[in-house]
């Protein structure tokens, strides 16, 4: 499923402009991430996909289908939406806020819980936390609990908003890689909104930079960007003016090479560089 | 207080309860007038109240209206409305109707306007229609407010129900003008006892579903 945002604006009744003539292709069975500071309207792209939101002009496509011409309740449930701080239903226990989307759509309640409590397994929760309420977990667990209802219908679109921003780094990266995993299985159709720029790398096939109002800075693979950021804006965006992505490696007594950024804070070590590898082969 | 303790005897003889005018019968068509009263009343105020909290519309006119409504004296409205229908239970119940539609209304959308707009989004993001945001997650996140509206309307009308005999119903209030032709003043005392203790029974009911509701809820 292909999403196509074709010259899009979204202007807010209060005369905000949060995003200007915004075009982008959405590969199918891709992530793609939006990139961006806060305020520059990566929510509302996000949810101009369900409708959430409808664009002052410009039009959202889904493989073609202008999704104006969509009824906005069936189109909800059939794409996944982690929403920014996890959006739970606070009078609904864990288990059933995961199993919100496949009841609305007719599943029996016993398999609905079956589902959910799979997908708890699956983002990392412990099945005893399936009765609480949602006020009685941590931000992260809550946020892993959204991940888990986005996913419940098997959706083949899955908007994610921040998902993993109140979880600490160590299980940001789990989950990083169990989303990896799942996107490996699965080839969902992902737009994924995030202001980290580690997070955008590590699960963007394609990622695009935006500035205030939804401007795109550049567009491109993760290496792409990284080799050849388009301008300033990403340079400064991804550290590089900053030296915190040109490397440096230093030999190690030992053997291997220790490398450092480019203000001298240590990064890691290389047992072997790859060009020695060749040219002992 | 020789009246109170003498109200306290009539209360306590078995012999008063018994028989058609007794007690036990009056306080039950005390408690079936309260219950009528309220029935038809929430079958008006609730998906009144209810609507104009989930569109917002025509709050205002909600507002102005249960303000004008809750000033009407309701002596006065049984009066009137009895030279229309005549003697019996028709005008008291108009009067008890109007009486507890404004708390009811008034209940029913702050209940509905309590729910955060951040949680009606997730219900809408979730693709749940409109009538299902109502029902699953409008009506269970305000119950607390809108039972609230349900309690404060029983309080009033069982109050207010000892005004039925005025206009020759039953009721409690049937054995308070009877003390009060008779200049029996422990019987009156009784009778007003009796009615208090009716709205006391009832508020702790009320007090006891709301706060198992919000155990039910997960909102404690
Ligand atoms: N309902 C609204 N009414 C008016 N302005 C709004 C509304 N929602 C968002 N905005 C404004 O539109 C702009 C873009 O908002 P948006 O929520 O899309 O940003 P974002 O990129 O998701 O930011 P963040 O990373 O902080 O979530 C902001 O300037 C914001 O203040
Ligand atoms: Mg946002």
């Amino acid at each position: 499923m292909a999403i196509d945002f074709r010259n899009v604006t979204k202007t807010y009744p209060d005369g905000t402009a949060a995003v200007e003539n915004f075009t982008l292709h959405v590969p199918s069975h891709t992530c793609t991430v939006l990139l961006g500071s806060s305020g520059c309207g990566k929510s509302t792209l996000l949810r101009m996909v369900n409708r959430m939101i409808d664009p002052s002009s410009g039009a959202v496509l889904i493989d073609d289908n202008d999704v104006a011409t969509t009824e906005p309740v069936a189109l909800r449930r059939r794409i996944g939406y982690v929403m920014q701080d996890s959006g739970l239903l606070p009078h609904r226990r864990v288990i059933d806020n995961i199993a919100t989307v496949p009841r609305l759509t007719g599943a029996s309640k016993a398999d609905a819980h079956r589902r959910a409590q799979e997908l708890m397994e699956i983002v990392g929760l412990d099945a005893a936390l399936a009765r609480r309420y949602p006020k009685q977990l941590s931000g992260g667990q809550q946020q892993r609990v959204g991940v888990a209802r986005g996913l419940a219908a098997d959706p083949n679109i899955l908007l994610m908003d921040e998902p993993f921003g109140a979880v600490d780094p160590l299980v940001r990266v789990e989950l990083q890689r169990e989303l990896q995993r799942i996107q490996t299985d699965l080839r969902k159709t992902i737009i994924f909104v995030t202001h980290d720029i580690d997070e955008a790398l590590t699960l963007g096939d394609q990622i695009v930079v935006l500035k205030k109002g939804g401007e795109v800075a550049q567009i491109g693979t993760p290496e792409n960007i990284v080799e050849a950021p388009a301008n300033d804006f990403v340079a400064q965006f991804l550290g590089l003016d900053s030296a915190r992505r040109s490397l440096k490696a230093a030999p190690r007594e030992g053997g291997g090479w220790l490398v450092s950024d480019g203000r001298g804070r240590p990064l890691g070590v290389v047992d072997s560089a790859p060009d020695q590898q060749h040219a002992t082969d | 207080m020789n009246h109170l303790i003498d109200a306290f005897d009539v209360l306590l003889d078995p012999e008063s309860w018994s028989g058609p005018g007794g007690f036990g019968v009056r306080m039950l068509e005390h408690l079936w007038y309260t219950a009528l009263a309220l029935i038809i009343s929430a079958a008006i105020a609730l998906p009144v109240g209810l609507m104009v909290g989930h569109t917002g519309r025509g709050r205002a006119l909600a507002v102005i209206s249960t303000g004008l409504v809750r000033a009407l004296p309701t002596l006065g409205l049984i009066t009137l409305a009895a030279l229309f229908v005549g003697i019996g239970l028709t005008a008291p119940m108009i009067a008890f109707v109007v009486l507890a539609v404004p708390s009811i209304l008034a209940g029913a959308y702050a209940g509905v306007e309590s729910v955060s707009p951040a949680t009606t989004d997730v219900a809408k993001a979730q693709g749940m229609s409109g009538w299902q945001v109502l029902l699953r997650v409008e009506i269970p996140l305000g119950l607390p407010l809108i039972i609230g509206g349900l309690r404060n309307a029983t309080l009033q009308v069982v109050a207010t129900a000892t005004l039925a005999a005025y206009v020759g119903a039953g009721g409690l209030g049937r054995q308070l003008f009877l003390g009060l032709r008779t200049q029996d003043y422990p019987l009156m005392l009784a009778a007003s006892i009796a009615v208090i203790l009716l709205a006391i029974v009832l508020d702790a009911c009320f007090e006891f579903s709301q706060r198992l509701l919000r155990r039910l809820l997960g909102l404690v």
